[in-house]
């Protein structure tokens, strides 16, 4: 177990015309989870890749502790990789495939024995030792396989390479959790890839949120849901995303589609920016709220999802399922103020302030 | 009602099909049949003779040896072919025009005609005017149409020639559906490359080199055009293989019952071999006693523990 640094990490398939990989500096801190978080070829695989050594990375280095891998062979490291599908060698039974790994490290077979019974209780595997992995179910294999991980005495992290893809689905929930009990119990440094928001907020210490190549935020799944950074943190987390709209501060007042919408906590603002308030944080008012059309709404069981217009634009909003609401008509909404964020170049600078004045007629 | 009238539509949709096997296969085959139980003196004059041709021909001592040497033929070539392809596949670039180019080289031989092969080959050894043959010469004297071993030498040496490529394309193309991912699994694992061959690649094989097998028994055991070109049978009956045999029957001495019977053997043998290889083969594919046991056991095990297990977690 150790803390992993990456140093100016970068990564290009094509000799540096672009980069798949943008320049990264991160530290792993040992025994946290993360997740990495981002659509499909945002970089998730290839960061994941570059740190269990499948792939070496154009720039940048690697440390485990203080020394340098980035040159060391995948075997020599000691990272530990679950992929999408169950990887196991069919032809062995669970037991051979958990020693494997230690055979081919020439460990001692008193100590791949009390290893493999070690894991295999860990991972309650121990009744099906004897059989094949082919005849087990997929949330099984994939638990032999991160056993085949685990079983290593000196592993550092253990790399999760969307892990649930090929799973029943009535299995995710339990492999998902039963990987985070090991997590407690094993205190390895966990680092879990996947493109599913719930997979990642609900797993990880931390959440790195990745598109096109960067790390556009790093946190708790707290804080991308309540404070994004970024514009990308609004619209990729949360169901549905963010709402945004053009906006213009001028001597410290937000406008949008020509209402006040209110001021900004930042006196020093000006000019064109974004204003991102996600659908929860869109509430009804009896009044001192901007006037909204209401033009659809769908009651989801545990909430309704009213679609608002503001002029041209269409917004959000997340509603409890007893407030009175109905399509056609013209009711009185506020933006949260403290939840509503102002963007520049898809940077957060700043948000509404809080003041029951700060909302105009 | 309604389904039967459904029913009786289904088996017109098969009727094409079974009229064109009809044709093909089962037809030919009674006829084949037909001529194997009677002795056929003139076109209007027949003798039933019941299994008499079929005792003839599995007693004829001719017809024995040519069988051995079907055996050892196809055991020879298989024993050459299967790891040879292993080795050419693995030896492939896996992308890049290097991999089309190395696949049309590695193919050639495929897309030429057995007799052809025959004939080159009868070329190819020829101990004044053949690469191989003046070659060999130069250590040892090499006569294929005079010393038995070298016409076997050189009967062997055409098969793996011309079909060995298709066990290599079939290995191949197996090789390149293993995903990356185990390839990568094994690296972090620290398997040796012997490792990766033993317990990735090989298991991922397994079907297709059953296929590659049955494929290259079938073929060999019916082996004609080839050594009847190359070698006629001879030197004496050194590489009369089956088939040879039955052409002499059938076309040269024109024995239609004997040839019947004699073809209807030789199918059945076929039947048998590739029946064999594929039970064993697929040996551990089918649901068995022993892992149906394991399975209820199992299903049990968790059918116990899925609902605490989603409670709780």
């Amino acid at each position: 177990m150790a803390k992993i640094e990456l140093v100016d990490i970068a990564h290009s398939y094509d000799g540096g015309e672009t980069f798949a990989l943008k320049k990264l500096n991160m530290t792993w801190e040992d025994g946290k989870a993360y997740a990495l978080l981002g659509p499909s070829g945002c970089g998730k695989t290839t960061l994941l890749n570059i740190m269990s050594g499948l792939i070496r990375p154009s720039e940048g280095k690697i440390l485990v502790d203080g020394v340098d891998i980035t040159d060391k062979p995948t075997e020599e490291r000691n990272i530990a990789q679950v992929f999408q599908f169950p990887v196991l060698y069919d032809t062995m039974t669970v037991r051979k495939n958990l020693e494997f790994p230690l055979k081919n490290r020439k460990v001692p077979a008193e100590k791949i024995n009390e290893r493999v019974a070690h894991i295999a209780d860990l991972l309650d595997l121990t009744d099906d030792l004897d059989v094949r992995p082919g005849k087990l179910r997929s949330d099984l294999q994939q638990i032999v396989s991160l056993g085949r991980g685990l079983v290593r005495e000196d592993v550092a992290a253990i790399l999760f390479d969307e892990p649930l893809t090929v799973i029943d689905q009535s299995f995710k929930w339990t492999l998902r959790n039963r990987l985070k009990r090991l997590h407690l119990k094993t205190g390895v440094t966990l680092v879990y890839v996947t493109h599913d928001q719930t997979e990642a907020l609900t797993f990880a210490d931390d959440v790195l949120l990745m598109r096109d190549g960067e790390v556009v935020q790093v946190g708790s799944a707290e804080d991308l849901f309540l404070n994004p950074s970024h514009e990308f943190s609004g619209y990729f987390i949360g169901s549905p995303g963010m709402n945004f709209m053009e906006a213009t501060v001028t001597d410290g007042v937000v406008e949008a589609h020509g209402v006040a919408v209110g001021k900004a906590t930042d006196s020093s603002l000006s000019g064109p920016h974004r204003l991102g308030v996600r659908p929860e944080f869109v509430e009804p008012v009896s009044r001192g709220g901007l006037d909204f059309s209401v033009t659809k709404v769908e009651n989801r069981g545990g909430f309704q999802l009213a679609q608002l217009k503001l002029a041209d634009q269409t917004i959000m909003a997340k509603l409890a399922p007893d407030v009175a609401i109905a399509e056609g008509d013209t009711q009185q909404f506020r933006f949260v103020p403290e939840k509503t964020y102002l963007f520049k170049d898809e940077r957060a600078v700043g948000a509404l302030k809080s003041t029951q004045s700060g909302v105009q007629k | 009602m309604n389904t039967k009238k459904k029913n009786n539509r289904a088996w017109f949709l098969v009727l094409p099909v079974v009229i064109v096997v009809a044709f093909t296969a089962i037809i030919p085959l009674m006829t084949v049949a037909n001529y194997s139980v009677q002795d056929v003196l003139s076109p209007t004059n027949r003798v039933f003779v019941g299994l008499d041709f079929f005792r003839q021909i599995a007693t004829d001592p001719s017809i024995i040896a040519a069988f051995q040497r079907n055996i050892i033929f196809s055991t020879q070539i298989l024993a050459i072919e299967i790891p040879l392809g292993i080795i050419i596949a693995k030896l492939m670039p896996r992308q890049g025009w290097k991999a089309a180019a190395a696949l049309v080289i590695v193919a050639i031989p495929l897309i030429i005609p057995w007799n052809v092969v025959g004939t080159t080959w009868r070329v190819f050894a020829r101990p004044d005017v053949g690469l191989l043959g003046v070659t060999i010469n130069q250590f040892r004297p090499f006569d294929i149409g005079n010393t038995p071993a070298d016409a076997w030498f050189t009967m062997v040496l055409m098969d793996v020639w011309h079909w060995t490529p298709l066990v290599a394309l079939l290995v191949y193309a197996g090789l390149r559906a293993i995903p990356d991912a185990y390839y990568q699994a094994a690296s972090i694992d620290g398997a040796s490359a012997m490792s990766v061959f033993r317990f990735v690649e090989l298991p991922k094989l397994r079907r297709v080199l059953m296929i590659a097998l049955l494929l290259r028994f079938m073929d060999s055991f019916m082996i004609y055009a080839e050594p009847y070109i190359l070698t006629g049978g001879g030197p004496g009956t050194a590489t009369e293989v089956m088939s040879i045999l039955l052409a002499v029957i059938a076309v040269i001495q024109f024995d239609l019952g004997q040839a019947a019977a004699f073809s209807l053997i030789y199918f059945l043998i076929i039947q048998i071999f590739s029946f064999i290889f594929f039970t064993v083969l697929t040996l551990d594919q089918r649901p068995g006693p022993t892992p149906v046991k394991g399975k209820g056991k199992r299903g049990k095990k968790h059918l116990a523990e899925e609902p605490t297990g989603v409670t709780n977690e």
